[in-house]
């Protein structure tokens, strides 16, 4: 199980079966209710916004939705937010600072959606905004990246205090198809592509980008979606006791910190 | 007609001796001088390049302002002399050991006479101090990747510290793969960076170049508090190909032009290179910061 590439742990990721978001929220949280919104233009059904309880201690959770049916992926886009999605979330965001909840992200999305409405609300401002803000949230901010971790779209709800990533979860700066198009001309290198790219959670820890893996059952979350919902369950209820004795101002401080010496380079 | 064609024309007119007309065959391979004339990739008129750069590499037609190296933009924007560069020994690794990136980096940085493809340092403007970083889409696209990314932070940290304004001259086609995972993180870091600037009441101008697209916009240069673009330029997150891709058809040219993001609202204003020293310098006056010398106008400036 530790030695699977990239690749299979990518078709790992793309199996239907593999739990999602919709699983993992009843399982992990209580008293759940969702929040829809982002008092600007619309909702976005790729991203789940809402509160409920961790154990006894109230969080807010956003969630990138992937669907398991084509009707329920045509409804969530794929999970794809568009610039409304990312601006639910930094509302609801803001809302957990206000009222000192801690801030529970799951990622799981192929990236930020690319088309024309999304370019004309505004889909860079939007992704940048929540990296400045959730910088500098004065309440503790933990993302597990479940599956898919792509690119921009994953970052934007990807600025905490914890990253952690299930043990078969990707996370790259490009797709793999996307990677090989661009360096190859040809999209159908992604296999060659996702192990240049250094993507796995295990990659990731080394770079100090991921803090954190959770290990998944053998043949990965869908072969057992309770056990990996209680693994998710103990890990986040760990780190919200840890990060909520750290004050205020010296949570946003390390939070700075562990982003700001992610670079390689001599001098 | 292009210039492909003209130049058939031209020579096959020099080479008629009235005898028997040329061959066209024999003139498909024309040379076009590469220095002598400018094709303006937006309206596609022909110039002369002499036309063209003393217009400050603008298109005398359309008005499209074409990319610039970061000597020419530090030229037409900081006052003779004043400039201070930061950061100039930093040097890329190559963290996902991704084929032959070190040789690529060397290539642009001896072709581009700068370590990466930003160059950062303090300035003054008309007088006016400030912090100033000039990305070069010569080098690479300008894409981000960790040099990038720590030049910018540490320019805006420099600048929160000394209280001084940002202005940041973006252009790149976004983060840079070739880098992996740590190059999507300089836009975190980029970002909380603008935003501890921010927080202590720092000014930040971005003003948006030609092209300033990906994981850039989507990090400090959208985070302006004062956001300008010269005329024409692209500025978008996606690219347009993948945009295509996605949906299946032609997108309209002017889309994701600096004229549709001011429509849509993300631009404040769009300034002519020409006003563009001026414009900056205003702002800073009318933000409070202390003319520190006299203005002698740079080359070109109106």
């Amino acid at each position: 199980m530790n030695n699977l590439s990239a690749w299979e742990r990518m078709e790992i990721v793309h199996n239907k079966n593999r739990p999602t978001v919709n699983d993992y929220i009843p399982a992990i949280f209580t008293r759940f209710m969702e929040f829809h919104g982002d008092r600007l233009f619309g909702d976005d059904a790729a991203i789940i916004g809402g509160i409920g309880f961790l154990s006894d201690v109230p969080v807010t959770v956003l969630a990138q939705v992937k669907g398991k049916t084509l009707d329920e992926n045509r409804r969530t886009n794929f999970s794809m937010p568009h610039p409304e999605g990312y601006r639910k979330a930094l509302r609801l965001a803001r809302q957990a600072e206000k009222f000192h909840r801690p801030v529970i992200c799951l990622v799981d999305t192929p990236g930020a959606y690319c088309g024309i409405e999304a370019e004309k609300r505004g889909q860079g401002e939007a992704i940048a905004k929540n990296l400045a803000e959730f910088m500098t949230l004065k309440t503790p901010v933990i993302s597990v990246v479940l599956g898919e971790g792509g690119s921009g779209g994953a970052l934007a709800l990807a600025v905490c205090d914890e990253l952690a990533m299930l043990s078969n979860a990707l996370y790259s700066v490009i797709s793999p198809r996307g990677a090989a198009s661009i360096l190859w001309k040809d999209g159908s290198k992604e296999k060659e592509a996702c192990e240049i790219l250094k993507i796995t959670a295990e990659d990731l820890s080394r770079f100090g980008v991921c803090d954190k893996i959770i290990k998944e059952p053998d043949g990965g979350a869908q072969s057992n979606p309770e056990q990996t919902a209680d693994s998710i369950y103990e890990y986040l209820v760990d780190a919200v006791a840890r990060l909520k004795t750290v004050p205020a101002d010296k949570l946003t401080e390390n939070r700075y910190k562990k982003f700001r010496k992610i670079g390689m380079f001599t001098e | 007609m292009d210039i492909e064609e003209l130049f058939k024309v031209v020579k096959a007119r020099f080479t008629d001796d009235s005898h028997n007309s040329p061959d066209k065959n024999e003139v498909r391979d024309v040379e076009i001088p590469q220095d002598l004339l400018f094709k303006c990739p937006r309206c596609s008129n022909v110039f002369y390049n002499d036309e063209f750069v003393n217009n400050r590499k603008v298109c005398p037609k359309c008005n499209y302002h074409a990319r610039l190296t970061w000597q020419e933009r530090l030229e037409m924007t900081a006052d003779e002399g004043s400039f201070i560069p930061f950061d100039e020994n930093l040097h890329s690794l190559n963290p996902i050991g991704f084929p032959r990136y070190e040789e690529k980096v060397q290539k642009c940085a001896s072709d581009c006479h700068t370590n990466e493809a930003i160059v950062t340092g303090e300035c003054t403007i008309r007088g006016y101090r400030c912090v100033i970083g000039i990305m070069d889409s010569h080098f690479m696209m300008a894409s981000m990747g960790s040099v990038v990314g720590e030049k910018i932070t540490r320019a805006f940290e420099y600048a929160t510290q000394k209280k001084l304004p940002v202005i940041m001259f973006t252009a790149s086609g976004g983060a840079r793969m070739q880098e992996g995972i740590v190059s999507l993180m300089q836009m975190a870091k980029t970002s909380g960076a603008v935003k501890l600037h921010s927080d202590a009441g720092g000014l930040y101008i971005a003003v948006m170049t030609d092209p300033t697209t990906g994981g850039v916009t989507a990090s400090f240069a959208s985070l302006g508090d004062i956001t300008i673009a010269e005329p024409k330029v692209l500025i978008g997150f996606a690219g347009r190909r993948v945009i295509e891709d996605t949906i299946r058809q032609r997108l309209p040219d002017d889309f994701q032009s600096a004229e549709f993001q001011q429509d849509c609202g993300f631009v404040d204003m769009i300034v002519e290179r020409g006003m563009m020293r001026r414009r900056l310098s205003n702002i800073l006056k009318l933000h409070g910061f202390p003319k520190e010398r006299g203005n002698k106008p740079v080359k070109n400036e109106e």
